[in-house]
């Protein structure tokens, strides 16, 4: 029995990752130089990347996958877990970093989407798939996908946390409304949501997203990254907030003890104190609709 | 029976969810003030250097050792717990510092990355009914036990669950399967040795 056979990929073992990363914070990171900040101020995870979303918006053009060389600086930087970004339906891209080794693959819309109709099939991969969805019905889809875990996309590089409030809001009541319907409401449900009936009967059963589900876009300060948690979330994701900020490192340090002790006021004021300048910020009203990321995905 | 759940980060959900199942009063630990009266503390999987640096900002390394030296608190790390509680870490990060309350050596992320993440059934000593299902992900081994520490479970040679008197140490996760035996036999055995 001691040395009974193995099986790798498994959904446990993709969803399992993203149990350990809960009550954590997933920063993104361009070097190893911010990697090592990053893990050392206590992050569960990095995003490998070759431009934070700020620059993305600010750079405009095509956004890729990065470079594998930078990738893997990155791992050879930490030893904490790292993910990395490949464009919407872009597979391919998907391949390359899964033989990489990175530990976890966004299918991110803060890259230009590569397909307009298809997201990975993301039960052909051994590595497990975060996603981004702004509702219940989104979510569920990626899920059907193979996605093993969530993230509700709020309006990346902006530093502005309304729209991950509107997404996580949403995400809640959906799951709410799901809950509180008869069971022969359920293949309505599955209509008007877009997504496979096996899945919504599975959150009206339970109450819940099947996998992890993390808060990310425009989170900036402590008290951002509390806020989602209390609004439900189960970890953040911090993209330009901590490297776009004064003091990277006392950010960061902040954001981490934030999130563990989201709902004990007195620690965020102490962790708040003295932080030096946040990201300057975008109010989303101001960006054209053509290039707000969370549109897309499908 | 009152057990403590080290709440810092990670899958401390899990295990709560699966002590109430067994009847046991369950708390998640965020301040070291709570580990008073505490019969046992399960140290969850997470990442282990986070879990350490929220561990020495908020003080818990003393009074952990503490509750379980003279109030005999027995103590069961999972995965990154089980770093944790080792009296050495191999490849430790600078800094990087172990409660050292269990007479092992323990290899971090020995198993590999992600993509080497698997599943497979344990023989785990003492439990009836079966091979226990082990879910290990970017897993940790013991790689040296002293005397006095009993191994319960091995996979592909390499020890994955060790006992010592009231400390137990799992490399995989028992809360992720939703079968309570390891939880029960922690309840069971070690707390109540």
């Amino acid at each position: 029995m001691s040395d009974a056979a193995k099986e790798t990929g498994t959904l446990l073992v993709k969803t399992g990752l993203a149990e350990m990363l809960k009550g954590g914070v997933i920063m993104d990171v361009v070097n190893a130089v911010q990697a090592k900040i990053a893990e050392d101020a206590g992050a569960v995870a990095v995003m490998a990347l070759e431009r934070v979303p700020a620059d993305i918006r600010a750079t405009g053009g095509v956004a890729r996958m990065a470079d594998p060389t930078k990738i893997v600086e990155i791992m050879e930087a930490v030893t904490i877990p790292v993910m990395a970004k490949c464009r919407i339906g872009h597979f391919v891209e998907a391949q390359i970093i899964q033989s990489l080794g990175v530990d976890y693959i966004d299918e991110s819309e803060v890259l230009t989407p590569a397909d307009e109709q298809y997201h990975v099939n993301k039960r052909d991969f051994t590595v497990p798939f975060v996603c981004g969805a702004r509702d219940l019905g989104e979510a569920l889809r990626r899920i059907a996908e193979g996605a093993a875990m969530i993230r509700t996309k709020g309006e990346p590089g902006t530093g502005n946390v309304v729209e991950a409030v509107r997404h996580m809001r949403t995400m809640t009541d959906g799951i709410a409304w799901v809950s509180g319907l008869r069971a022969d409401q359920l293949y309505d449900a599955a209509k008007q949501l877009g997504a496979p009936y096996e899945l919504v009967k599975w959150v009206h059963d339970n109450g819940k997203l099947p996998v992890v589900n993390f808060s990310a876009g425009g989170i900036a300060t402590p008290a951002d990254a509390a806020l989602m948690m209390q609004l439900g979330c189960d970890g953040v994701f911090v993209g330009s907030g901590i490297f776009k900020s004064g003091d990277p490192d006392k950010r960061a340090r902040a954001i981490v003890e934030a999130t563990t002790h989201f709902d004990d006021p007195a620690v965020i004021a102490r962790v708040s104190e003295n932080l030096g300048e946040a990201m300057v910020g975008i109010n989303i009203s101001e960006i054209p609709e053509a290039e707000r990321m969370q549109e897309r995905g499908w | 029976m009152h057990i403590g759940v080290l709440a810092l980060q990670g899958a401390f959900r899990e295990h709560i969810v699966t002590l109430e199942s067994l009847g046991v009063r369950a708390t998640a630990i965020r301040m070291p003030s709570q580990l008073a009266q505490l019969n046992g503390l399960v140290i969850p999987g997470g990442e282990s250097t986070a879990i350490a640096k929220l561990m020495v900002s908020y003080g818990f390394y003393d009074p952990i050792r503490q509750h379980h030296d003279s109030a005999g608190m027995a103590v069961w790390g999972t995965c990154a717990g089980a770093i944790l509680i080792a009296r050495e870490i191999i490849d430790a990060l600078p800094g990087q510092e172990s409660l050292g309350l269990m007479d092992i050596a323990v290899q971090r992320n020995a198993f590999g990355r992600q993509v080497d993440s698997f599943e497979a059934d344990l023989d785990f000593a003492h439990l009836e009914d079966g091979p226990f299902r082990g879910v290990f992900i970017r897993a940790p081994w013991i790689e040296q036990t002293g005397p006095g520490v009993e191994t319960l479970a091995h996979h592909d040679g390499k020890v994955v669950a060790a006992r010592q008197g009231d400390l137990m140490a799992t490399a995989f996760h028992p809360e992720l399967t939703g079968d309570p035996r390891v939880h029960r036999f922690f309840i069971e055995q070690v707390v109540a040795a």
